[in-house]
């Protein structure tokens, strides 16, 4: 499982480099949020992946008392998500009004560059 | 009329305590602070004539002449501040005669310059701003000469450079002055560099970074291994600054600078400064066959150079500049000669030529400001209306010249007298090269200092009068001052000279200065090099043709080579800023992602095997197996679609994909935040997005194969530094003590919770912040309502 999980990571990192490569604004901010989605779940698979067993205590211990998921990648991943979020969120509402200004999709409307290459 | 002194001073080798005296430091500061509260604020202040800015160097220098009978007893005052003990770099400060004679020279000079810059800056602009300068130069400079500390001797010498580049740039609509102010900062600036990384060797040998202690330690840094580029970087510095050959040619090109500027850079200070270095550390590193034979080369081949280049020139100030050259040439051959004769005249030479240079600049100012030009072809019969500059310029002309009875001619003496009792078998050579160029400048003083004034008056100048006395008096009163030392030079010599010879030599040294020598081959000389050098000017008449004939060799010359250097660094320079600042975001992000992978493939290169670690893997079952290929297919689609609605709901199933993997391997909060803030994350894309235009595609094939290669690699180099990862054990201290203590201590049971509110509660809330500020940012641009002349 773990190798098709690292597979699917790497492949989750080049889609969304290769999105952020494109000179549209919103392929960019797609790349960027499936390169959040590989990065999350590369520290979840740093902790040890475990199946049914939830970091929570059962309800009259006061420890573990059987195996449990780790919890610390969690916790980090909680966090990156709702960060994220915020970042996509204002994102998307900043690609709204520069639309607004420039009536294009494309990066380059946004700069005057000296040469037209690439 | 013989009229001599003997002076057999105690050298000092330790210091004197002066205890009564702690005022070194204020006559540097002094000038650094008028000059910080003028560039500011001298805006506001209004005034028609500067001349009342004299009133500070007039001090310094009234102050600093009490100095001569302490240095005349033989005491040598020190001041010690510490600033950076770390480092040993400190405020020390010493007072030799050496200092003494250059810190005189600064501030005397230094006062009848701003007296002059007073009258000659009247009604410019910014005026304030140039004196302001000017002060930071004087008081970099007295820092420089008083320094007995190698990085502070550094750190005023960049402080020169600096603020002459200011001076010189002054007027900075002109382009050609802005690119001699650059072109004389890129020279002196890789000088200061030279001198940094020599001074710093130096003090690495010796362990000290004072030049008192450093002159003691002298025999080891000649005998150490480094002393050949310790000597080389030194050297190379001083001779940027004092124009040696090859690194004249920012010297005439500083001509652009105001007059006053170039009078006082060119005549006791800022070209002096490289002399001043070399006279200082003469007696560290000096004393050796390395050390004479670069000084006296790079000496010989500029004063003859120059000179010789100096009779072709027409403009004035050209021809000051190449003279100056020259006399600076001539100084760093007596150094490199570094008998104590050959000392003494370098030091007599240094204050004659500040004397006369600086008289005949500010003569030359006075001509440019009322005729409106500097060329001698069109200019003659002045003295007719400008007569006392006529005095200071043939008085200046004649002392350049070495007339007997001025102060020109006891230097020549000494210098004759030092080449000619030169060791072995070169005295007539160096000799012979030292008559052809004092006789060029005895050439060049005549036609900077009397040919403008000697002649018929054309008639279009009839009608000049004689400016106002702050610019005729300080020409004439150096002038003067030449007059009086060459008929009494005694009282220079027992003064000023004789204790900075004693600075330089480490053996007591008699200075006599005097006027008559008697019959002999010194006295033969100087009226051999009078007579011919006068019939050169007679002879010599400069015009276009003889220009344009130095013209061609110009591409050969330094100043076109480091044109050319220069032109090409520039070129460089766009070419890179080109390549690496072109403003496309992808190529940016494509250069950060192609430098991340080079160094993490070389890193997994470097670290090891990659192997899978079996014991680490866990099965997969069906569901598992069905939502990874779920996943790979929608960020296929994701990448691949020109549609952006199915783009973003491809993008939403890899979202809701990867909240089912949390499901399945025990993280439910995950998995809940997850599928909210998707959810959440489409229905913004769509409300905000429905009515963008349709997607951009403008494909080409190659940049897309490229752009796939990078993100392929990276995704694989990623996938490996996965795999490598999985090899190393799991570091569990972390989660278990959170485990451990979670409900003990904290009193919940969802560990993930607990971390969030509890142990992590801090971060928790400043996760809050960030998102309110987000949020705030959504609503603001949402509600942000552009006026129309706002939009583009």
């Amino acid at each position: 499982m773990e190798l098709l999980l690292i597979f699917l990571i790497g492949i989750l990192y080049a889609a969304g480099i290769y999105l952020m490569l494109r000179r549209s604004m919103v392929r960019l901010l797609l790349g960027i949020m499936l390169l959040g989605n590989g990065c999350n779940l590369l520290i979840f698979l740093l902790g040890n992946i475990t199946k049914g067993k939830p970091p929570v205590i059962a309800e009259h211990a006061k420890t573990f008392t059987d195996i449990y998921a780790d919890p610390v990648p969690q916790a980090l991943i909680l966090t990156a998500i709702v960060i994220s979020f915020g970042l996509t969120s204002f994102a998307i509402v900043l690609l709204k009004r520069v639309y607004l200004l420039v009536n294009t999709d494309d990066l380059d409307g946004l700069n005057t560059p000296e040469e037209e290459d690439l | 009329m013989v009229i001599q002194n003997n002076f057999v001073l105690s050298h000092c080798g330790a210091f004197a305590a002066h205890k009564t005296r702690k005022s070194m430091l204020l006559t540097i500061l002094s000038g650094f602070l008028a000059s910080i509260l003028l560039i500011p604020f001298g805006r506001y202040l209004r005034f028609e004539r500067g001349g009342f800015m004299a009133l500070l160097p007039a001090l310094l220098f009234l102050y600093l002449l009490s100095y001569i009978p302490v240095i005349g007893r033989g005491e040598v005052p020190f001041e010690h501040y510490e600033w950076v003990p770390s480092l040993a770099v400190n405020l020390d400060f010493k007072m030799d005669g050496l200092s003494l004679l250059f810190s005189l020279l600064i501030t005397g000079i230094g006062t009848l310059i701003f007296l002059y810059a007073g009258s000659y800056m009247k009604g410019q602009a910014y005026a304030d701003r140039f004196y302001g300068f000017l002060y930071l130069f004087m008081a970099s400079m007295l820092g420089l000469v008083l320094s007995d500390n190698i990085l502070l001797i550094f750190i005023f010498w960049e402080l020169t450079s600096i603020s002459s580049f200011f001076l010189i740039g002054f007027n900075n609509t002109d382009p050609a002055s802005r690119k001699s102010a650059l072109t004389a900062l890129a020279v002196t600036g890789l000088g200061g560099f030279f001198l940094l990384t020599g001074m710093i060797l130096m003090g690495n040998i010796a362990g000290t970074n004072s030049i008192s202690k450093l002159t003691e330690l002298a025999a080891a840094i000649r005998a150490d291994n480094l002393y050949p580029l310790i000597l080389s970087l030194v050297v190379a510095g001083a001779f940027t600054k004092s124009a040696q050959f090859p690194f004249h040619f920012w010297l005439p090109g500083a001509m652009k600078a105001p007059t006053p500027v170039s009078a006082y850079l060119h005549s006791a200070t800022m070209v002096k400064a490289g002399v001043f270095l070399l006279a200082r550390l003469s007696p560290v590193l000096g004393d050796t066959t390395a050390w004479s034979y670069t000084l006296m080369t790079a000496g010989g081949v500029t004063m003859l150079y120059a000179a010789v280049h100096s009779l072709l020139r027409t403009d004035l100030k050209g021809i000051l500049a190449y003279s100056t050259i020259s006399a600076l040439g001539v100084l760093t051959f007596l150094i490199g000669l570094g008998t104590p004769e050959a000392l003494t005249a370098a030091v007599t030479f240094t204050v004659v030529h500040a004397l006369y240079k600086a008289s005949l600049f500010l003569t030359t100012g006075i001509i440019d400001h009322e005729t409106g030009t500097r060329d001698i072809s069109g200019l003659s019969g002045l003295r007719k209306v400008l007569l006392p500059v006529f005095f200071a310029g043939i008085l200046s002309a004649l002392s350049s010249a070495g007339m007997p009875l001025l102060f020109g001619f006891v230097s020549k003496d000494l210098i004759y007298e030092a080449t000619l009792h030169a060791e072995g078998q070169f005295a007539v050579f160096f000799t012979s090269i030292m008559v052809l160029t004092n006789l060029c400048l005895v050439a060049a003083g005549f036609m900077a200092g009397i040919r403008p004034f000697t002649g018929a008056l054309p008639p279009e100048y009839s009608g000049l009068h004689l400016p106002h006395w702050q610019m005729w008096v300080p020409p004439l009163l150096l002038a003067i001052c030449g007059l009086f030392f060459g008929v009494l030079p005694a009282i220079a010599g027992g003064s000023i000279v004789s204790p900075a010879v004693n600075a330089m030599t480490p053996e007591e040294t008699e200075v006599h200065l005097k006027v008559w020598h008697g019959f002999n081959t010194v006295l033969a000389l100087s009226v051999a090099t009078l007579a011919a050098g006068t019939g050169l000017y007679f002879l010599n008449k400069p015009g276009i043709r003889k220009l344009r004939f130095a013209e061609r060799f110009e591409n050969l010359s330094p100043a076109a080579f480091s044109g050319r250097i220069t032109a090409g660094f520039t070129r460089f320079s766009s070419w890179y800023t080109n390549i690496m600042h072109n403003g496309f975001l992808r190529s940016y992000i494509l250069k950060i992602i192609i430098f991340a992978e080079i160094l993490l493939a070389w890193e997994l290169l470097g670290g090891g095997p990659v192997y899978i670690n079996f014991d680490r893997l866990s099965s997969a079952g069906i569901y598992e197996i069905v939502n990874i290929l779920i996943l790979i297919l929608a960020v296929v689609l994701t990448v691949t679609t020109s549609s952006r609605l199915t783009a973003v709901v491809a993008m939403s199933v890899v979202g809701y994909g990867i909240c089912l993997m949390f499901v399945y391997y025990s993280a439910p909060d995950l998995a809940m935040t997850q599928f909210t803030i998707d959810t959440l994350t489409v229905v913004l894309f769509v409300f905000v997005l429905f009515n963008l235009p349709p997607f951009l595609n403008v494909a080409n094939k190659k940049i897309m194969t490229r752009d796939a290669v990078v993100a392929l690699a990276f995704g694989s180099i990623l996938s490996i530094t996965a795999l490598k990862a999985l090899q190393e054990p799991t570091e569990t201290t972390v989660s278990k003590f959170y485990s451990d203590f979670a409900y003990t201590l904290a009193k919940g049971k969802n560990v993930v919770n607990v971390i969030l509110v509890d142990f992590r509660g801090f971060d928790t809330m400043f996760e809050i912040v960030v998102l309110s500020i987000a949020a705030l940012g959504v609503y603001s641009l949402i509600k942000l309502k552009l006026r129309p002349s706002e939009k583009e």
